[in-house]
């Protein structure tokens, strides 16, 4: 409880510089139409601020310790349930669709 | 808790990580979109149902409460939200996550504090991630405020901004170097934190409403680096992992957004970018000649003689809420044998993509939606360019005149077809407040009012003369 030690933050940096690399690599290919569900997709992702929330909620130990966590994990949970919500409702509507174009088709033709 | 947790959590984590991995990848695809946003979901759940086992039930009052009553609100709030006021939505999400960063941050000062002392390592990790988090949280609730128009979306320039934003960060810095030096200090602390909060509305208000997407995008990857660091206060590879995906993507995307207005990030960030109304004076004796004012009979006309039609929509046609209507132009159009393209700039609507997903939300097949590049070329051969709504992007300034702000700014050449139509309001100069001199081009013509009541006139009329 006394902290992190050097040997864990040098693992975290190590996980983290190749995380980046990987977030860059993906994301360097998306189209340009997909640009915001992207953004709206990777605001939901660090929603996961939330697993650290309810880390520091499971140790609250006075008044202000868990106003603070009570705080963070309505926030965190807002993050990650409206991020995801608003996203799918997004993508809902890219959905690929059998084309309607109905008895037009002749007129087109023309 | 924030010990040693068991080996099959951080195997779960992993799992996470790797189902975030595959989502994001197929994001880039139309088809498969979805689906990995779904995924994403799975593996958030993961982690949120592995950490709620781990939490245990001492403290569920803490837990359980907040976790309802944030999903309802989030689940109502981004249901309900329309298409238009997307971008927003988002700034808001973005800035709940930056702020519960910012909150983990200060509890654990506080119990290190008080445990006898702040770890160097601590210190400095705690630190990032609580200025990060709170520029984050106040700078997204302004971006939030302009987009929603609750404040003026001009950028609010004084005096020595710049040399007091200077001073501030570097008070920060200081303070910051002290606390750490010192192993603790709650009051430098607080003093640090809430000057981190202040530096957040300061850095975005200079910034025109026009700039925000780029503001959101680069205030989304804040808050990804801060939840990444927020996991290396906790050791939690899980936050390490997703913040640093969602870290590079803000800046990808960010990079992305400044290289389609050709500006340097740091002119959008620091240049306060149409702020000078005395610029805007000056354009209309510059820019000369007279303005067409049609009617919605003359527009027809010209449709009636069309082959091809290029559709270019801007903010003007969210704000109006007029995507349907224009389908149901579309659809007009293409029963009378005539080719319709809609032509999307790649800063068009208020974040990238934007348009995209508002035509969507009308049905129009994403086959027509063409790409700046994809497009350009065509206009030449097309008969009617109709400009709804959007301006600094068909601005032919941003070609040929030096001296205008927006010069460099890669546009599509509406003025190369035929004809143009623009729909548009009033004279009023665009969000950037640069006049434009494509609406007193010999080629185009105005038709003035709602984009929404002119174009579903335009669709009656049209309908009565087949």
């Amino acid at each position: 409880m006394h902290g992190i030690s050097g040997q864990q933050f040098a693992i975290d940096c190590f996980v983290f510089a190749l995380a980046v690399f990987v977030g860059f690599e993906l994301i360097t290919k998306v189209p340009a139409i997909l640009h915001t569900p992207l953004m709206s997709a990777t605001n939901a992702i660090h929603g996961i601020v939330l697993v650290g929330a309810i880390t520091v909620a499971a140790v609250g130990h006075d008044a202000i310790s868990n106003t603070i966590a009570v705080l963070a994990v309505f926030l965190g949970t807002l993050n990650v349930v409206g991020g995801f919500v608003v996203t799918d409702r997004m993508l809902e509507m890219f959905r690929a669709k059998p084309q309607p174009p109905k008895a037009k088709e002749p007129g087109k033709a023309a | 808790m924030t010990g040693n947790p068991p080996a099959w959590v951080i195997f779960t984590y992993i799992v996470t990580a790797m189902l975030f991995v595959v989502a994001i990848r197929r994001l880039r695809t139309v088809g498969g979109a979805r689906s990995g946003n779904q995924l994403a979901m799975v593996g958030m759940g993961i982690a949120v149902v592995v950490i709620l086992q781990q939490a245990g039930f001492d403290n569920w009052y803490l837990i359980f409460p907040p976790m309802v009553v944030g999903a309802v609100i989030g689940a109502v709030a981004a249901r309900q939200v329309r298409m238009t006021a997307m971008p927003q939505m988002v700034a808001m999400f973005n800035g709940m996550g930056a702020g519960a960063a910012a909150l983990i941050a200060a509890d654990d000062f506080r119990r290190l504090d008080q445990l006898g002392g702040v770890p160097r390592l601590d210190g400095l990790t705690i630190l990032l991630s609580c200025m990060i988090g709170a520029i984050g949280f106040a700078g997204s609730m302004v971006a939030f405020a302009k987009l929603q128009e609750l404040i003026s979306g001009r950028p609010l320039t004084y005096p020595l901004q710049k040399a007091l934003n200077a001073a501030i960060l570097a008070t920060i810095i200081v303070l910051g170097v002290i606390i750490v030096a010192r192993e603790g200090g709650i009051q430098l602390f607080i003093a640090f934190a809430a000057l981190s909060f202040i530096l957040g509305p300061l850095f975005v208000l200079p910034i025109g409403g026009a700039d925000m997407p780029v503001v959101i995008s680069l205030l989304n990857s804040f808050t990804g680096v801060a939840a990444a660091i927020t996991g290396f206060v906790l050791d939690n590879q899980v936050l390490v992992v997703s913040g640093a995906l969602v870290g590079a993507s803000g800046t990808v995307l960010t990079q992305l957004m400044s290289k389609a207005m050709n500006r340097p990030l740091t002119n959008i960030l620091f240049g306060a970018f149409g702020g000078g109304p005395s610029k805007a004076a000056g354009g209309p004796a510059e820019a000369g000649g007279e303005v067409r004012s049609a009617t919605v009979e003359d527009v027809v006309a010209l449709f009636e003689l069309a082959r091809e039609v290029v559709i270019v929509p801007g903010y003007g046609l969210a704000v109006a809420r007029a995507q349907h209507d224009v389908k149901r132009l579309a659809d007009q159009l293409e029963q009378r044998g005539i080719q319709v393209k809609y032509a999307i700039h790649p800063v068009a609507g208020r974040m990238p993509g934007h348009m995209n997903v508002l035509l969507a939300e009308a049905d129009v097949p994403y086959e027509q939606l063409y790409d700046m590049d994809a497009i350009n070329d065509e206009f030449s051969q097309t008969d009617v360019a109709v400009v709804i709504g959007a301006n600094d992007v068909v601005n032919p300034a941003a070609r040929n005149d030096p001296s205008s702000p927006i010069h460099g700014m890669p546009i599509l050449n509406v003025d190369e077809a035929a004809n143009v139509v623009v729909l548009k309001r009033s004279m009023n100069p665009g969000f950037a407040g640069i006049e434009n001199q494509l609406f007193y081009n010999p080629k185009t013509v105005m038709l003035f009012g709602d984009a929404q009541k002119s174009v579903s006139e335009l669709v009656t009329e049209l309908k009565e003369a087949s």
